[in-house]
């Protein structure tokens, strides 16, 4: 049998990207033919292509996901390991392919769809906002839509403007949907396989920045982990991760933010300060039970987040924590955002993303002296 | 000109179904070859829209009915015939006692199609019974027609939940009030169905103004690009509320837009529903068959304001309004069948019964007052109401709790 990184707390979603790294290093050493390491790209390709073979209703279709397999290469091979029929191109039209997938679902399909960047899915929002996350409501449960909406989201690569944006507030503020974002390859995998296994529409926001960043993982393990879950009806949807523990402070993440705030975890403690790291996953449902533990028991709280702060989902983590926490707060909650400006030209993005120093000033704000 | 491969949706074959390719451009082509034409006069409407009863009752001569090659119609039969009039009073029986419900406070709001009740029934009657229908929100008419309960139907307008029926179970898209959003939604479920080697035909409704949205373009372009059977039925009543058609368009006629996509489009006088049946049943038999989609404009006339909220008289003319009366799609029916001899008195009198029994339907129903449980709130939103809709939904019931403890 394959070495697995599977914990029971990963089954139960308290999932530490760090203690699965460790593992599966030490599973690695064990037997060669366990973990290896694979970039998020592959494993939500991997996650697409077993859920593929699971389930013939499962279709992925976009914009050049076909032949080419994705301008990032995401679907590269679904057309031709399950035929044109499974994963095809559509016509140029981002609304087009998100009502098409709505009437798709309507009539016995899972669609998995494409938004080629975040700024491309606005044609779509009407169908996004009126119809994927209204029509469970509006037929009182009658009409299901199984619809996973990938978004390659946020910045940090150099693109030029409208292929940067941090699109997850709009689709987190409007009820109806899920929001996923991964952080860890291995959770691309599984979140991306739960999302398809919903049997609600999930906006599933990929940080195009880690597309091509590694992690040791192990496949069989993250498909024994599913199927497990499958038959016993659990899964890790709806609950933040521990990525760091720590005791002096909270760093609440999500995306793309997460390897920054395990950076800044990581300086900080050569400084001596033990900084815990909550990587949110799921943007909805939140997890409050998991990240005010977390601020409860530290007493502080920096929320990082790529997007404008202004009336953003770290906007509402920190009202949600305050409301929740209040008395166990020593220093007010601070964030470390994106600026209230369009996102910069590749040559000034450095300015505008939360780095390593904005989070580790942010902490030192926290009031240590009292 | 011949249809090439370039007109025909690119391979959707699986490998294991390399031969679907073909049998699409085949099915294309055949569409051209059967008809003896051009692609672009199988694409173009006719000359003329198609109509076969005149507004007097009067069976135009074959030879005006559509005799263009390609455009040729068969007249409908007695019983299907019979069947249209029957729903055109109940149609119309539907939207006059809608109406007066408004006006008593019993519904929030009531789009009437007044005067477009042949569009409403040609549409139902043209489907068989695995066949999809997406309507708008002034398409109640048809959407009784395809047997969803006349109380049911009216409960979004009522304004007790925002869609009263199950669209799976009956086979019709919840009544869209966004525009032309729900095409795209049609070509979906003709998709899904194709895939599944189904041979489900899809009717997907909207109005004139409508055709000026995006999502209108995307869906007609997807379907011909998919090789979809999607018929895309307009109901040009003239008006987008108080915008004259001019002002949407000035193509040839919104029919002529079809020919863009590389698909078929045809006119029809939208206020004879013998000519509407010919017209949509030709539409479904072509695409069951494998011809794509198909664009059908229907020119008819909303003979009431867009809703009880809105004023009519301020962006038209009562002279405009009674030509219209006279091309009322009810009255040259009855005169047309009357002539013929299917219809005497005591046929009239059982459909004016069954029509009244649909009224009584809709008043005792829409008459009482349904209790709404706040707890509908939450519920479905989504399949399991998250944790925070749990303890929204908790705070709900306490507020309320508190509220009847005071009383």
């Amino acid at each position: 049998m394959s070495p697995t990184v599977t914990t029971s707390s990963e089954v139960n979603g308290n999932v530490s990207a760090a203690t699965a790294r460790a593992a599966a290093k030490a599973a690695a050493s064990a037997d060669a033919t366990g973990p290896q390491a694979i970039t998020m790209a592959k494993a939500l390709n991997t996650a697409m292509a077993d859920a593929m073979h699971a389930d013939s209703s499962v279709l992925v279709f976009g914009e050049d996901v076909g032949m080419l397999g994705g301008v990032f290469r995401i679907t590269d091979g679904l057309t031709k390991t399950f035929g044109e029929s499974r994963c095809f191109d559509t016509p140029l039209a981002e609304s087009g392919i998100v009502g098409m997938a709505v009437g798709m679902a309507m009539n016995g399909m899972r669609p998995v769809i494409e938004m080629q960047f975040d700024a491309f899915a606005y044609p779509a929002f009407e169908q996004i906002v009126s119809h994927v996350a209204k029509m469970h409501n509006r037929t009182k449960g009658a009409v299901k839509l199984p619809i996973v909406i990938r978004v390659p989201y946020a910045g940090g690569i150099g693109g030029v403007e409208h292929h940067c944006d941090s699109s997850e507030s709009y689709y987190a503020h409007t009820a109806g949907l899920k929001v996923f974002t991964p952080a860890t390859v291995a959770d691309g995998y599984r979140m991306l396989r739960e999302a398809i296994d919903s049997d609600d529409p999930v906006m599933f926001m990929e940080p195009k920045k880690l597309y091509w960043s590694k992690d040791l993982v192990d496949l069989e393990g993250l498909r024994a982990e599913h199927a497990d879950n499958t038959v016993r009806g659990t899964s890790s949807e709806g609950r933040a991760a521990i990525a760091r523990p720590g005791t002096d402070a909270t760093l609440i993440a999500y995306g793309p933010s997460v390897p920054t705030a395990l950076a800044a975890a990581a300086a900080a403690a050569e400084e001596g300060r033990s900084l815990e790291v909550i990587d949110v996953r799921s943007i909805v449902p939140f997890d409050d039970e998991t990240v005010c533990a977390s601020v409860r028991k530290t007493g502080r709280a920096v929320v990082i987040a790529e997007a404008h702060g202004f009336a953003s989902v770290s906007s509402e983590i920190v009202a949600r924590v305050q409301e929740r926490c209040f008395h166990y707060l020593a220093a007010p909650i601070r964030r470390v955002t994106g600026f209230d400006v369009p996102y910069p030209a590749p040559k000034l993005e450095h300015y505008y993303l939360p780095g390593v120093d904005r989070i580790l000033d942010a902490v030192d704000d926290l009031q240590w002296e009292d | 000109m011949t249809i090439s491969a370039d007109h025909t949706a690119l391979g959707q074959d699986s490998p294991e179904q390399p031969a679907e390719t073909h049998v699409t451009e085949d099915a294309a082509a055949e569409a051209v070859r059967k008809f003896g034409i051009t692609v672009e006069d199988y694409m173009l409407p006719a000359r003329h829209q198609i109509q076969m009863v005149d507004q007097d009752g009067t069976l135009n001569p074959h030879t005006e009915q559509g005799a263009q090659p390609g455009h040729e119609y068969a007249l409908p039969g007695d019983a299907e015939l019979m069947a249209a009039y029957e729903q055109l009073v109940v149609g119309r029986r539907v939207n006059d006692q809608n109406s007066a419900l408004v006006r008593q406070g019993r519904m929030a709001v009531y789009p009437s199609s007044h005067g477009q009740e042949a569009c409403q029934v040609a549409a139902a009657l043209c489907l068989a019974d695995d066949d999809w229908i997406f309507p708008t929100y002034r398409d109640s008419v048809a959407v009784m027609a395809r047997g969803v309960d006349p109380v049911q139907t009216m409960t979004l307008f009522r304004g007790d939940w925002h869609s009263g029926y199950d669209p799976l179970k009956h086979k019709v898209g919840i009544q869209c009030t966004p525009l032309t959003t729900q095409l795209l939604h049609a070509v979906g479920v003709a998709h899904a169905a194709k895939l599944r080697g189904e041979d489900t035909v899809v009717l997907a409704m909207c109005g004139d103004g409508a055709t000026s949205e995006g999502d209108f373009h995307e869906a007609l372009n997807f379907a011909a690009v998919f090789h979809l059977p999607v018929i895309f039925f307009v109901q040009n009543n003239q008006y987008a509320i108080s915008v004259p058609l001019a002002h949407q368009s000035v193509a040839p006629s919104l029919a002529h837009k079809a020919v863009g996509y590389g698909m078929a489009g045809e006119r029809v006088d939208g206020n004879d529903v013998v000519a509407l049946l010919a017209v949509l049943g030709r539409a479904v038999k072509l695409a069951r068959e494998g011809s794509g989609p198909l664009l059908v404009e229907a020119h008819t006339y909303r003979m009431q304001a867009h809703t009880n909220a809105d004023d009519a008289t301020r962006y038209r003319q009562d002279s405009e309004v009674a030509q219209w009366v006279a091309k009322d799609p009810l009255k040259r029916m009855q005169t047309y069948l009357t002539d013929r001899g299917l219809l005497d008195d005591d046929g009239a009198a059982r459909i004016a019964e069954k029509a009244e029994a649909v009224a009584t339907q809709l008043r005792e129903g829409l008459g009482e007052d349904v209790p709404v449980d706040p707890q509908d709130l939450f519920r479905y939103v989504f399949s399991t109401p998250t944790p925070q809709l749990k303890e929204q939904s908790a705070m709900l019931a306490n507020e309320i709790s508190r509220d009847e403890a005071a009383k």
